[in-house]
């Protein structure tokens, strides 16, 4: 199989994994059930239910989590000439997670946390870009910058940990923190479809070009491509898949730096073919993942932790493989 | 076409300028070597005429009309630039670096069609790298990666190329095989603007060589009026022999010891 075809085979990967998700739960639910309850047909109204109000919005939030992570993580890697980056490099996280402590310590309803979240995220990018703007926009004072607003951030988080209730609400930020999809309902998908949808066409119809950006920015400008305005709408469009993500999930790691490297390992580093692939293996993953999380034990694992604790390995695994195609760390 | 620039000068930093004034042509069909010291301006100049800068004072004019009128795509329909590394950041093959100089005719939101396979390969194929087409580039020599920049810089179809020192760093025959590439495309009509420290290579591939000395173009001409002893001894501050058989000069030696 050519690796064209392999490419658009793992973009289709997340649907039969998703499928498999559906059946399993701690009220186990046949195939023959599942596909009667997807496609209108006789089954029981309480199994019904499960599948559409509890279980596939809950899977279809872990789907676009984990594509919007790792295209975003794809992306950023080229933007930024470094395979170790990924799409939270800019402050998007600690943005988010900011707003989402405020939104817990002054209006804790789920609507006002993800709303809260996705703003903070936004802003905390934005912060990054205009500094970065004002210093020539180059690839290493947009990352000195991203540095720089994270690590303010993440202080400023620190101090509203501090202010909150020790017994009711500073759990609460803790547990958002730790990232998981247990409070997905029906009208949370809303945002992050919206944004899911825009962003991920825009990058999968321009994948191609996205090769341009790993160019230096003499070699881009000689090519006819306008490096910096470029570099702002791509890292733009890879905030809105980040943000969204994260206002639903809380903070999941690894799987924006994780997904783009295995991706690559099986299709190559083309845009072309990359962004399909990381896209279609985000999805399966962080689906097949929350599966996990909330049938492994009787109480919920926190997504986050699970992703944590099977990132660091498989990315060392990696990470040795690259080394290795690359002779050594120059 | 004539590529020519105009007056130009340019400064990084103001009221110090590596340019100051130099008017000087690039044709179709003829190699145009830049010679001249580290930090006479020669690459400076080479962004400016690729459009790449804008400089302070003169322009850019391509058969008369100004380079800076051209979008930046369609500038890089017509000028060309080669760099003298490329250093990706991920493992792409041969082919696909080469692809990348489709660029300016590939729209944002959509993918290179035949016709621009069709020029990669065709690029490949002008510079005998057919067989390294699914090579990975970390896996090239110095030699082949230089090669595969300037099938990049063919594929992207312009009429004229810009390459920055292509000679350097190589060793004797890949510097020649680089430059007998350039000089058989050069044959079929290109226009080719090479910055080199080898006044020797200027001497066996140039049509035309311009001496950069600090900011100014010291002389330009035919190579072997311009590659000689006492004009190069201005530019680089050491005298220089020539050495030859009757017929011009073959190759100059810097005189010491």
């Amino acid at each position: 199989m050519n690796r064209t075809c392999l490419s658009g085979a793992l973009l289709l990967l997340p649907l039969p994994v998703a499928f498999g998700a559906l059946m399993i739960g701690r009220y186990p639910i046949s195939p023959g059930e599942v596909f009667a309850s997807l496609t209108g047909g006789e089954v029981a109204e309480v199994v019904r239910a499960l599948i559409l109000r509890i279980r596939l919005p809950r899977i279809g939030a872990a789907a676009l989590v984990g594509a919007n992570l790792a295209v975003a993580g794809a992306v950023y890697q080229g933007v930024f000439r470094n395979p170790l980056v990924e799409g939270r490099l800019l402050g998007v996280s600690s943005g988010a997670g900011l707003g989402a402590a405020l939104a817990f310590l002054l209006f804790p309803q789920p609507a006002v946390v993800q709303a809260l979240a996705f703003a903070g995220g936004l802003a905390g990018v934005a912060l990054t870009a205009l500094l970065g703007w004002a210093f020539g926009a180059g690839v290493l004072v947009l990352v000195i910058a991203g540095v720089l607003v994270d690590s303010f951030l993440s202080a400023v988080l620190g101090l509203v940990k501090y202010a909150a209730d020790p017994l009711g609400t500073l759990p609460a930020i803790t547990h958002w923190l730790l990232g998981g999809l247990s409070g997905v309902r029906v009208p949370d998908l809303l945002p992050l479809g919206i944004a899911s949808a825009i962003g991920l066409s825009f990058f999968l119809l321009a994948r191609w070009r996205l090769n341009l950006l790993t160019l230096t920015d003499q070699e881009g400008e000689a090519l006819g491509v306008r490096v910096r305005p470029t570099r702002f709408l791509v890292v733009g469009m890879g905030t809105l898949l980040v943000a969204s993500a994260v206002s639903v999930s809380g903070i999941v790691s690894w799987v924006g730096l994780l997904v783009p490297h295995a991706a690559r390992a099986v299709v190559g580093p083309d845009y072309a073919r990359l962004l399909p692939a990381a896209a279609g293996l985000g999805a399966a993953l962080v689906v097949a993942l929350d599966t996990l999380a909330r049938t492994l034990l009787t109480a919920e694992i926190p997504l986050g932790v699970l992703t944590g604790l099977l990132g660091a390995p498989l990315f060392l695994v990696l990470f040795l493989r690259f080394l290795r195609e690359r002779g050594g760390w120059r | 076409m004539r590529l020519r620039a105009q007056d130009l000068v340019y400064a990084y930093i103001p009221g110090r300028p590596v340019l100051r004034g130099i008017t000087l042509d690039l044709r179709s069909g003829e190699t145009a070597f830049l010679l001249g010291p580290n930090g006479s301006g020669k690459t400076t100049f080479l962004d400016l005429i690729g459009g790449l800068r804008t400089p302070r004072e003169g322009e850019v004019l391509l058969d008369e009309r100004p380079l800076a009128s051209f979008s930046a795509r369609q500038r890089a329909q017509l000028v060309g630039y080669v760099p003298q590394f490329h250093e990706p950041p991920f493992n792409f093959t041969a082919w696909e670096v080469v692809l990348m100089g489709r660029a300016p005719y590939v729209r944002w939101l959509s993918q290179p069609k035949e016709r621009d396979r069709r020029a990669a390969d065709g690029a490949l194929a002008a510079l005998g790298l057919a067989g390294f087409r699914d090579r990975p580039y970390y896996t090239l020599s110095g030699g082949e990666r230089r090669l595969v920049l300037v099938a990049r810089g063919l594929a992207q179809g312009a009429a004229f190329l810009l390459l920055d020192e292509p000679d350097a760093h190589l060793d004797p025959a890949n510097q020649h095989r680089v430059l007998l590439a350039v000089q058989e495309v050069v044959g079929e009509g290109l226009g080719a603007g090479i910055t080199s420290h080898s006044p020797n290579n200027a001497l066996l591939y140039a049509d035309r060589v311009a001496l950069f000395s600090s900011g100014e173009v010291l002389a330009q001409g035919v190579p072997a009026a311009v590659v000689a002893p006492p004009l190069l001894e201005r530019a680089y501050g050491i005298p220089f022999v020539s050495v030859g058989d009757g017929h011009g000069p073959r190759a100059v030696l810097p005189a010491v010891g």
